[in-house]
């Protein structure tokens, strides 16, 4: 049997005890964490919890001062420059020249990344194909929508084909539709083997596009694991069935069993992942006999899963 | 490529970006026209009149037009520090530095590509201030040799400001800080050198401090240069002013880019 599928090195990335401080105040304090090759890995945490110096620490931008850090093998401290070469990153603001074109911006890019004339045209229009810019090109982002600048950055990253991109907050700002439109750009990423580090606020995202998530919380991994896994601890998860009188309230509390009933409001609180197939089964359990008046599904936010690690609300932690 | 090649080829590329940065938005490069044709015409033309008379034998017999235009050329180099210092801000304050930062790009070449665009700005606007001044009635008495010479000293000058201004943009905490930071260079010290009019001709310590500055020796030897006199030794120190300044600038900038950057 092959002992590396069954527990994947983290080729990647591989992260120990790193430690980062701005003066008194510890941004990271000793984060462990591995990526996967071809892996989207993850980093869920509030406003302050240290995911933007993360990405900074391993894109080469800032020193950490204490751990190790490997990017596909190669040290950040004595090998930024490979480092570097392997790696893309678009961050949370805006990395494009504004007095540029959209062309030119892919094309200073290239330069800086000593491609030949003729491949460098190649990839940025193919670039600007796949990114929906093609229009676009000859203008200056100053006239772009947030979505197109967020691509344009996006193809900016991809120009040097990295192995390993950091997507800091990359749907921060969008409209619904742009950010639906990230999301598959990330899937398609993905689907091509590079291996993505994403940070997110939102779980719902991170479900969405992640393997493996990790929570960060004041500098620390508080949780880490599949989405499933995370979500499993999360006891914020629960449906919500209204019933119109007393009698069908006690019939549905002594059939399912579990749950939290509350008298005033004729309401029964029970803790379900939202699914169809455990939808049905607690449907199944009530029967025809008991008439529900109303049926809510209550998913789990960032604030529950930070109510159930840390036993504090993130909301508090920001301040 | 060697590490050298690679380094001229990023630095090239980040003065060429610079260069299309003028193209596109060309405001601050006809400011620093401006400026000096302003000035021209208003010390020619109004000022003139007086100051040429009492300048005695500083213009070596020749009109006020001639001793003022390489004191204008001198200007023209000055009024380029504010758009070098405002560019190197905006670039800090921008996301597109920490995106070249984080690419295997040489690590001087974002600075370098600011100084380098600089001095070919500076370059062009002389060019355009020299062709007024020959409209209003300069008329230099320069050699071929001495005209690159004069070229020479003019981007030798801009060289060592564009460092100084890069510092000033990196240290600077706004956009209009870093553009107020340049103005002693822009203004004062142009002012209270031989510029418009001799050192030797300021009251008691202003003169001690005019002959001694280093704006006094570049216009004296483009002054020189320009009318056909004798250049002697202030050449020499011109230029090696215009080292001191780049070396201090160069040390400035990297020590200040390291600092924002970290």
């Amino acid at each position: 049997m092959n002992t590396l599928t069954k527990n994947p090195t983290p080729n990647a990335v591989s992260v120990n005890g790193l430690r980062k401080a701005y003066g008194e105040k510890a941004v990271l304090d000793g984060v462990d964490l591995g990526i996967g090759e071809g892996e989207v890995f993850g980093l869920l945490g509030p406003n302050g919890a240290g995911k933007t110096t993360m990405v900074r620490i391993l894109s080469t931008l800032v020193q950490p001062d204490a751990g190790t850090a490997r990017v596909f093998g190669h040290d950040l401290r004595t090998e930024p420059g490979a480092v570097r070469s392997l790696i893309g990153v678009t961050g949370q603001f805006s990395a494009v020249d504004n007095l540029l074109t959209g062309e030119e911006n892919l094309f200073l890019i290239g330069r800086l990344l000593h491609l030949a004339p003729t491949e460098r045209r190649a990839r940025a229009a193919q670039l600007l194909d796949r990114f929906d810019l093609v229009e676009a090109a000859q203008r200056t982002p100053a006239t772009y929508s947030g979505g197109m600048k967020r691509r344009l950055d996006i193809a900016m990253t991809l120009m040097g084909r990295p192995r390993l991109i950091f997507l800091d907050e990359p749907t921060n700002g969008l409209d619904p539709r742009s950010r639906h439109i990230m999301w598959q750009i990330i899937r398609d990423l993905a689907a091509d083997g590079v291996s993505i580090l994403l940070t997110t606020q939102y779980l719902e995202e991170a479900d969405e596009l992640a393997d493996r998530i990790a929570v960060l919380d004041r500098g620390r991994i508080v949780a880490e694991g599949t989405p499933e896994e995370l979500k499993r601890r999360i006891p914020g998860a629960h449906i919500v069935l209204r019933f119109a009188d007393a009698a069908s309230l006690d019939a549905a509390a002594r059939s399912l069993r579990e749950g939290s009933r509350d008298d005033t409001d004729l309401v029964l609180r029970v803790p379900n992942d939202g699914g169809i197939r455990s939808l049905r089964d607690v449907l199944a359990q009530l029967g025809d006999g008991i008439a529900v008046e109303d049926l809510s599904i209550h998913t789990p936010d960032l604030d529950d899963v930070f109510f159930a690690l840390t036993g504090t609300l993130s909301k508090e932690q920001n301040q | 490529m060697t590490a050298l090649t690679l380094a001229i080829h990023d630095a090239t590329t980040m003065i060429g970006r610079e260069l299309k940065h003028t193209l596109r938005f060309p405001l601050l490069l006809v400011g620093t026209i401006m400026v000096p044709v302003v000035m021209l015409l208003l010390f020619d033309y109004i000022l003139g009149g007086p100051i040429g008379h009492g300048l005695g034998t500083a213009a070596h017999g020749a009109p006020y037009v001639d001793f003022l235009v390489p004191g204008i050329l001198l200007i023209t180099v000055a009024a380029s520090c504010g758009p070098t210092a405002i560019n190197v801000n905006t670039d800090m304050t921008g996301g597109i530095i920490d995106r070249v930062r984080a690419m295997a790009v040489t690590r001087g070449a974002l600075l370098a590509g600011h100084v380098g665009g600089s001095v070919v700005r500076t370059l062009a606007a002389t060019i355009v201030v020299t062709g007024v001044a020959l409209l209003v009635g300069f008329r230099p008495k320069a050699s071929v040799l001495d005209w690159f010479a004069v070229v020479g000293i003019v981007a030798a000058f801009s060289f060592a400001l564009a460092w100084l201004s890069a510092a000033l943009g990196l240290v600077a905490k706004s956009i209009a800080g870093a553009n107020g930071s340049t103005l002693p260079l822009q203004f004062l010290l142009p002012f209270l050198s031989s510029t418009f009019v001799p050192a030797d001709s300021m009251p008691a310590g202003v003169r001690w401090f005019a002959a001694d500055q280093p704006f006094t020796p570049v216009v004296e030897s483009l002054r020189a240069l320009l009318t056909g006199a004798p250049v002697d030794s202030t050449a020499d120190l011109a230029l090696a002013w215009c080292a001191a300044i780049a070396v201090a600038g160069y040390v400035w900038a990297q020590v200040a880019f390291r600092r924002a950057t970290r």
